[in-house]
C-alpha cells in the first residue's frame, strides 16, 4: 500500500462526524471613511508611502523619490526605467536593481495591501530583489477588505500572486522594527489611473 | 526515555533576569497588540467562530479535501507526494533534490520541517541548507532550535545575536546595533538566494479548490526562496487544507492580528503553479496528525493555524521560554500536541499550566486548549506516566479527603504542628512552597471547630 | 431562603475568618445557612492532577453532604468551577446533577441570585486592587476578560463599589494569572513564585494597600510571595470586606 493510500485510508477511518461549512459574509461594516483614505492610512501604518501621480512623467517622479538610484527596472509601459526587464534571462539578473516599478491590479483598504501576480511583475523576482519598489495603483481599484479581495476570483487562477503590504520587515531581534529584511526596503504607491495607452500621462488624484 | 523537566529548565530561564524580563514584556506586548486589533473589528468573535467552523468542517471531510487539493495541484503542473512520517518526508525531500542535482537549498520558516528534523538529515547528506528567516537563521547559526513558532529568537537579546553573528558570519563583535545586525544578515544571505538550486517553504494554508499553497511572511524570504531557484518544495501538514479561496479572507484576517497585532503580514504569497521551466513539489505530511484526528478529545488541536497567540498570552510560557518545553511546539498548543509524539517524554508538559484559560480565549480558531490540557492530565495519569511522588501524594490525598475523620485529624494536626516548628525546619529543601513564599500561619481553630464551639448546629 | 455552606478544605484549615465572614454575610442578607458538618473537599486537587479516580470518593462524599439543597454557596471560584464542570469521577445520577448545578460561588450568588446591591454595614477606607481568579473570571464569568472584545462588566466590582470609602487601584495586567494553579505551585515552583511576585509588584506599583479576591487560594499564594518579598501589601477576601471587616 502506498503512503498515499495508507494516509487516505486512515484519514477516512479517523475523521470525526461531519460538520457543516458556514457561509462567509463580506463584513462591509458601516464606516463612512472613504476607501482611498483608509487605504492610504493602511499603507502608511505598515511602513509604506503613498504619493499622488505627478503632473509630469513618472520617470521623473521616481528619480525624485529615489535620487540615489542608478538602476531602475520597470515592468510597466508607463515607466521606461534604465534597465530593460528581460524575462528570458535568469531572475538573479535583477540583483542590482535599485528601484523596481510595477502596476498593481487592485488595492485593499482594510490592510493597505496591493495585489500583484506574475503578469504584473513579468519577472516575479522584481518585487523582491529590488531594493525599493514603486507600485502604480488606480485609486478606483481599491476594494474594502480581504473578503472582497478574495472575491476577485479570477486573480487567484494565476500561478503566482501576492498581497504586498508595505516593505519587507522583521522585528526578530529584540522586537526592533526593521524595514528591508530580505526583500524591498521601501514601498511607494503612486495613485494613478491606468490609461489605455499606458503612456504615463495621467489624471492627477488629489 | 527521559522526561522533559520543564520546571528545572524554567528555573534556569528565570535566573537570567534581563532575558526573562525582556521575554515576558515583549510577548505580553504582542498580546496587547492583538487585543487592540480585536477591539477594532466588531466582527472579531464572529470571525473566530467562522474560522473554527471552517476548520472543523474541513477536518471532518479531510480525505475528500486532500484528494481535491491533490487533483488541482497536479492539474497546475505541481507534483504531489505523501509522507507518513518524518523519515519519509525527509527522504522525499532528499530524493527530489538529488533527482535535480540540487545541493544548495534556501528555506523559509516551516515548523513542520523543524518537527521532522529535516535540516540535520539533509546536511549530513551533502545538502547546504540556509534558513532565511532572520529568527530561524540566528537559531541555525547558534545550533539551537527555534523557541517560538513566529518569533524564533525572542529569547535572545541583541548582545546574544551579536555574539553569534560575530562567531559565524564575521560581524563586528562589539556592534550590537539591531539595524547593523539585520543588515548583516541581509547582505550575507542574498548571495545564497541568488545561487540556490532549490527553495523550500511550508504552508500556512493549502487551498483545495485551486491547489494553491499560501505562505505568510513579513520578510519576503518565501518569495525569494521560490522565485529565484528553479525548484520549489512545499512541506504541508495535512491539517493545513482549507476548502476554498474565499475562506482565505477569514484566515488571513485572523492570522497576523492574532500573532503580532498587525492586520496582515507584509507578504501574503499564493503559489499555485511553477514558473515556466521550474518545478513545484508539494509534500503532504501525516507524522501523527491522522492519529490525532481519531482522538475524540484532542482532534480539535488540528485546527491550529500556528499563530502563536497562545504562547504570547501564556504567563507560564513567557516566564520559561519555548526551549524549556524541549519540543518543536511549545506553550499551550505544544502541551496538547506533544504528548502524541511521545507520551512519556512529554508527560510533564501538560502540568506546566495553571489551567487559567487565557490561551483558549485568544485562539483564533477556538481550540479549547486549557480543557485539552486537563484531559491530557487524565490520560497521563491513567497510563501511569505521572511521577511516582505525585501518584502517591494524590492517592494519599484522595483517601484523606474522602474521610471526614481523617481530614479533620490531618488539618488539626498540621495546624498544631506548624505553629510549633522552628523556621528552619519548616523551610527545608523539601518544602517547595517555602522556597520563595511564606507558609500560611496556622489559625487557632479550623472553621469547623469554630462553628461547633460558637454556633449550635441545627437538628 | 436556605443555602448550604461549602467551605473549601484550605479555607477551613488555614483561613477560617473567610468562612466566618461568608457565613455572617449570607445571614445578614437573609439566608438561612446550613453547614453540613461532614464536608471535606470538592476533589479538585486530585482531579486537576490527572487523578480523577483518586477524586471519586471525595466527590461522592461531597454529593452526599450537599444532596437536596437548592443552593450551595462556596467562597471559592475554583472549587465552584470544579463542582459545576468536573465533578465527573462519580456516576451522574439526577441527585448528583442537581448538586452540581446548584453550586454557586459567593459573588455569583450574592449578585445574581440575591441581587444584592447594598451593604450598608460595610466600610473599607483603603485602596484595593481587585484580583479575579482565573476560574471565577474565565470559567464562571463573574467579570469580562481582557482577551475577549466584549462590553466590560464585573460582578465583584459592582458589589465592592457599594462599600463606603473604598478606592480602587488598577494594575497593569488585571487578569493575568497569579500563578497558584493548585499543585502547580509546588511542582512548577520557579514559575509559580515568579508569577506571584509579578502580580504582587503590579498591584503594589498601582498603589493598592490591599489585594481583594473571591478566591482565597490565589490570595494565599500572593500573600506568601508578598511576605517573603517584604512587600507592603495586605490581603483580604471579598466576603470579609462585604461583611464589614474594616481592616
Amino acid at each position: 500500500m502506498s503512503a498515499r493510500e495508507d494516509i487516505l485510508a486512515r484519514v477516512r477511518k479517523n475523521q470525526p462526524a461531519p460538520t457543516g461549512l458556514p457561509a462567509v459574509p463580506t463584513f462591509d461594516g458601516d464606516s463612512t471613511v472613504p476607501l482611498l483614505e483608509r487605504f492610504k492610512a493602511g499603507v502608511v501604518r505598515m511602513g509604506g508611502k503613498v504619493v499622488a501621480a505627478p503632473d509630469g512623467p513618472l520617470d521623473a517622479l521616481i528619480r525624485s523619490l529615489h535620487p540615489e538610484a542608478r538602476v531602475v527596472c520597470s515592468a510597466t509601459a508607463a515607466v521606461a526605467g534604465t534597465y530593460p526587464l528581460d524575462p528570458s534571462r535568469p531572475p538573479a539578473q535583477l540583483d542590482g536593481v535599485d528601484v523596481g516599478v510595477v502596476r498593481a491590479v487592485f488595492g485593499v483598504a482594510e490592510t493597505g495591501s496591493v495585489w500583484l501576480t506574475g503578469a504584473q511583475f513579468k519577472v516575479n523576482a522584481l518585487g523582491f530583489l529590488s531594493q525599493h519598489l514603486v507600485v502604480l495603483l488606480d485609486p478606483a481599484r481599491i476594494v474594502a477588505n480581504m473578503h472582497h479581495a478574495y472575491r476577485e476570483r479570477a486573480q487567484f487562477d494565476a500561478p503566482y500572486g501576492v498581497f504586498m503590504t508595505g516593505p519587507s520587515a522583521t522585528a526578530d531581534i529584540e522586537g526592533v522594527l526593521i524595514h528591508g529584511a530580505q526583500g524591498i526596503r521601501s514601498l511607494t504607491v503612486v495613485l494613478e489611473a491606468a490609461t489605455s495607452s499606458g503612456s504615463g500621462s495621467s489624471r492627477r488624484v488629489p | 526515555m527521559k522526561r522533559i523537566d520543564h520546571s528545572e529548565a524554567s528555573s534556569k530561564f528565570i535566573k537570567a533576569k534581563d532575558h526573562l524580563e525582556f521575554h515576558d514584556k515583549r510577548l505580553w506586548d504582542l498580546r496587547k497588540k492583538r487585543d487592540r486589533e480585536s477591539e477594532h473589528l466588531p466582527e472579531w468573535e464572529e470571525l473566530r467562530t467562522l474560522a473554527s467552523a471552517i476548520k472543523e468542517h474541513t477536518l471532518t471531510h479531510l480525505a475528500d479535501y486532500l484528494e481535491e487539493f491533490e487533483r488541482n495541484a497536479i492539474a497546475n503542473g505541481a507534483t504531489v507526494h505523501w509522507a507518513r512520517d518524518a523519515a519519509e518526508h525527509n527522504q522525499i525531500v532528499l530524493d527530489i533534490l538529488q533527482a535535480n542535482g540540487a545541493r544548495t537549498l534556501v528555506k523559509a520558516k516551516s515548523m513542520l520541517t523543524d518537527e521532522c528534523e529535516m535540516r540535520p538529515f539533509l546536511e549530513t547528506r551533502g545538502i547546504e541548507v540556509m534558513e532565511t528567516d532572520l529568527g530561524e537563521r540566528i537559531q541555525q547559526l547558534d545550533d539551537e532550535p527555534p523557541s517560538h513558532i513566529v518569533v524564533p529568537a525572542v529569547h535572545k537579546l541583541r548582545g546574544d545575536v551579536a555574539r553569534v553573528f560575530a562567531e559565524k558570519i564575521g560581524t563586528d563583535p562589539a556592534n550590537s546595533d539591531v539595524h547593523y545586525l539585520a543588515e548583516s544578515q541581509r547582505t550575507h544571505t542574498r548571495p545564497y538566494f541568488l545561487r540556490a538550486e532549490a527553495g523550500m517553504t511550508g504552508a500556512n494554508f493549502a487551498v483545495a479548490e485551486t491547489g494553491t499553497v499560501v505562505v505568510c511572511t513579513n520578510e519576503g524570504n518565501a518569495d525569494l526562496s521560490v522565485n529565484l531557484p528553479k525548484l520549489h518544495i512545499a512541506s504541508v501538514g495535512v491539517e493545513k487544507v482549507i476548502p476554498k479561496i474565499e475562506h482565505l479572507g477569514v484566515f488571513v484576517r485572523m492570522l497576523s492580528r492574532s500573532a503580532l497585532g498587525s492586520p496582515i503580514t507584509q507578504l501574503t504569497s499564493h503559489f499555485r503553479a511553477p514558473r515556466p521551466g521550474a518545478q513545484m513539489h508539494v509534500i503532504l505530511v501525516d507524522n501523527g496528525r491522522v492519529e490525532r484526528l481519531g482522538m475524540a478529545d484532542f482532534w480539535p488541536s488540528l485546527k491550529c493555524i500556528r499563530c502563536g497567540a497562545c504562547m504570547n498570552t501564556c504567563p507560564v510560557y513567557r516566564r520559561s521560554g519555548g526551549l524549556s518545553y524541549g519540543a518543536t511546539y511549545s506553550g499551550p498548543i505544544g502541551v496538547i500536541i506533544d504528548p502524541t509524539f511521545n507520551l512519556r517524554k512529554f508527560s510533564l508538559l501538560p502540568f506546566a499550566s495553571t489551567l487559567n484559560g487565557s490561551c483558549t480565549s485568544v485562539c483564533p480558531v477556538r481550540i479549547n486548549i486549557h480543557e485539552q490540557i486537563y484531559k491530557w492530565r487524565q490520560v497521563i495519569a491513567e497510563r501511569n506516566q505521572l511521577p511516582i511522588v505525585k501518584q502517591e501524594a494524590m492517592r494519599a490525598a484522595g483517601k484523606v479527603l474522602a474521610s471526614p475523620r481523617l481530614y479533620r485529624a490531618a488539618a488539626e494536626a498540621a495546624n498544631a504542628g506548624i505553629s510549633k516548628l522552628p523556621r528552619m525546619v519548616v523551610y527545608n529543601p523539601l518544602n517547595a512552597w517555602g522556597r520563595q513564599r511564606e507558609v500560611p500561619d496556622a489559625p487557632l481553630l479550623t472553621f469547623r471547630q469554630w462553628y461547633l464551639k460558637f454556633r449550635s448546629p441545627k437538628k | 431562603m436556605k443555602a448550604a455552606l461549602f467551605i473549601p478544605c484550605y479555607v477551613d484549615a488555614l483561613f477560617p475568618e473567610v468562612a466566618i465572614a461568608t457565613l455572617e454575610l449570607l445571614e445578614r442578607l437573609g439566608v438561612e445557612v446550613d453547614y453540613p458538618l461532614e464536608q471535606t473537599c470538592c476533589g479538585q486537587p486530585m482531579a486537576n492532577s490527572g487523578c480523577e479516580k483518586d477524586a471519586a470518593a471525595t466527590e461522592q462524599l461531597f454529593a452526599k453532604n450537599f444532596a437536596g439543597y437548592e443552593y450551595i454557596v462556596a467562597p471559592s471560584g475554583s472549587c465552584t468551577h470544579h463542582v459545576r464542570e468536573h465533578l465527573t469521577a462519580i456516576p451522574q445520577t439526577p441527585a448528583v446533577a442537581k448538586v452540581r448545578r446548584s453550586t454557586y460561588e459567593l459573588v455569583e450568588f450574592v449578585h445574581d441570585v440575591l441581587g444584592t446591591r447594598a451593604f450598608p454595614w460595610a466600610e473599607f477606607r483603603h485602596t484595593v486592587g481587585l484580583h479575579n481568579g482565573c476560574s471565577s473570571l474565565r470559567a464562571l464569568r463573574t467579570a469580562s476578560a481582557s482577551e475577549i472584545a466584549e462590553p466590560a462588566f464585573s460582578k465583584p466590582m459592582t458589589l465592592l463599589s457599594q462599600v463606603k470609602g473604598i478606592k480602587f487601584a488598577m494594575p497593569e495586567r488585571p487578569d493575568e494569572c497569579c500563578g497558584f494553579g493548585g499543585t502547580f505551585s509546588v511542582f512548577e515552583e520557579p514559575v509559580s513564585a515568579r508569577m506571584g511576585q509579578d502580580k504582587v509588584s503590579d498591584h503594589a506599583r498601582a498603589g493598592a494597600e490591599y489585594i481583594v479576591s473571591a478566591d482565597m487560594s490565589c490570595l494565599m499564594h500572593q500573600k506568601g510571595c508578598a511576605e517573603r518579598m517584604g512587600a507592603p501589601v495586605k490581603f483580604i477576601h471579598i466576603a470579609q470586606v462585604l461583611n464589614g471587616t474594616k481592616a
